[in-house]
């Protein structure tokens, strides 16, 4: 078989594994342990604040500006959502900030 | 298209212009990395997982070794373990929609489907098919594009790839406003800060989750003591 196939092949089947195993290991009806139902109640809210920071994870914290374009851009997505709770909206003007901000003040 | 289409068509916009460019830059990847278009389209067919595609492209250019390739899957990929607890019964019973919902749940359809669940409807699970659907035709025509014409695109997108972050962010907002305490997302918070301040970009994702995993069962009495959840 083609080593490229064989390769794609396996990330594919990993990468199913990894979001099926909570699924296998409570089948649908069967109650669900305690401690599991209360992770499944407050895991939602710490991962989505871990993956704020994962998709920052790469901006130069270290370099001359510190975040700043990273942190502003958040800051009006905040105020925006705050102001309209329009999702869509929020998330469009972030990123054109955010664009503007790297390529024109930021660079 | 019927009410439950439109709603999931008007959720995926969110996340429509963000697998687009990304899309396209990984289907741009394989170009530069010599590994026809057809293999990068089959990637985002099969294994739709947008970070561990880019490290798959660099794995299928340097011929990483089976074992190689099936490691470096399971540590960048770890994170998704801990999504499906938030959707055990959310996703039905069984059946091949159950599984799609499974196979489909990346970082940014997990972000919608959180703030779905928001909603607590009676049977989500068309919606959340069509959600997850949608976002993956937007991946996949993405990498077409990349990999067919990428390299003539008129503008700069530097930077467009924030609209991830932006819809994680939204999401957290919203949580926190339905929710009766922030203490998790601060918990995620602080031990995604100390898991990049320590472990760097490339090694935070699993000393984070590990912090999360302990800092949410430690506070756990707490909260059900100050009657904060159920």
């Amino acid at each position: 078989m083609n080593p490229i196939l064989i390769s794609i092949l396996l990330m594919a089947a990993v990468t199913f594994l990894t979001r099926w195993l909570p699924f296998a290991a409570f089948r649908p009806g069967q109650p669900i342990p305690k401690t599991i139902a209360y992770l499944g109640q407050v895991l939602p809210m710490a991962m989505m604040a871990m993956l704020v920071v994962y998709g920052l994870r790469t901006a130069s914290w270290l370099g001359p500006y510190h975040g700043t374009p990273e942190l502003l851009a958040l800051a009006l997505t905040g105020f925006i959502h705050h102001w309209k709770q329009n999702s869509l909206m929020s998330i469009g003007c972030g990123t054109l900030f955010y664009m503007f901000l790297v390529q024109q003040i930021f660079r | 298209m019927d009410q439950t289409k439109k709603e999931a068509l008007g959720a995926s916009l969110a996340v429509f212009p963000g697998y687009l460019v990304v899309g396209i830059a990984f289907g741009l990847l394989a170009q530069q990395h010599q590994i026809s278009w057809g293999w990068a389209v089959l990637m985002s067919v099969v294994v739709y997982a947008g970070s561990m595609q880019f490290v798959g492209i660099s794995l299928i250019a340097q011929a990483a070794s089976p074992l190689q390739v099936i490691f470096m899957t399971l540590a960048v990929n770890l994170r998704h373990l801990f999504y499906g607890f938030s959707f055990l019964q959310e996703f039905g019973e069984r059946g091949l929609r159950r599984l799609y919902l499974i196979f489909g749940l990346t970082d940014e359809t997990y972000g919608l489907l959180c703030q779905k669940k928001l909603e607590k409807r009676a049977a989500p699970q068309r919606l959340y098919f069509w959600i997850t659907l949608l976002d993956q035709l937007w991946w996949i025509w993405g990498t077409l594009i990349g990999a067919a014409v990428g390299s003539v695109i008129p503008f700069d997108t530097t930077g467009i790839d924030f609209a991830m972050t932006a819809l994680f962010f939204v999401t957290c907002l919203d949580q926190l406003k339905s929710a009766n305490t922030p203490i998790p997302t601060g918990i995620g918070l602080i031990s995604a800060v100390a898991a990049l301040v320590f472990f760097g970009a490339d090694g935070m994702i699993l000393p984070a989750l590990v912090m999360i995993a302990a800092g949410l069962l430690g506070v756990r009495r707490t909260l059900q003591r100050r009657g904060l959840i159920q």
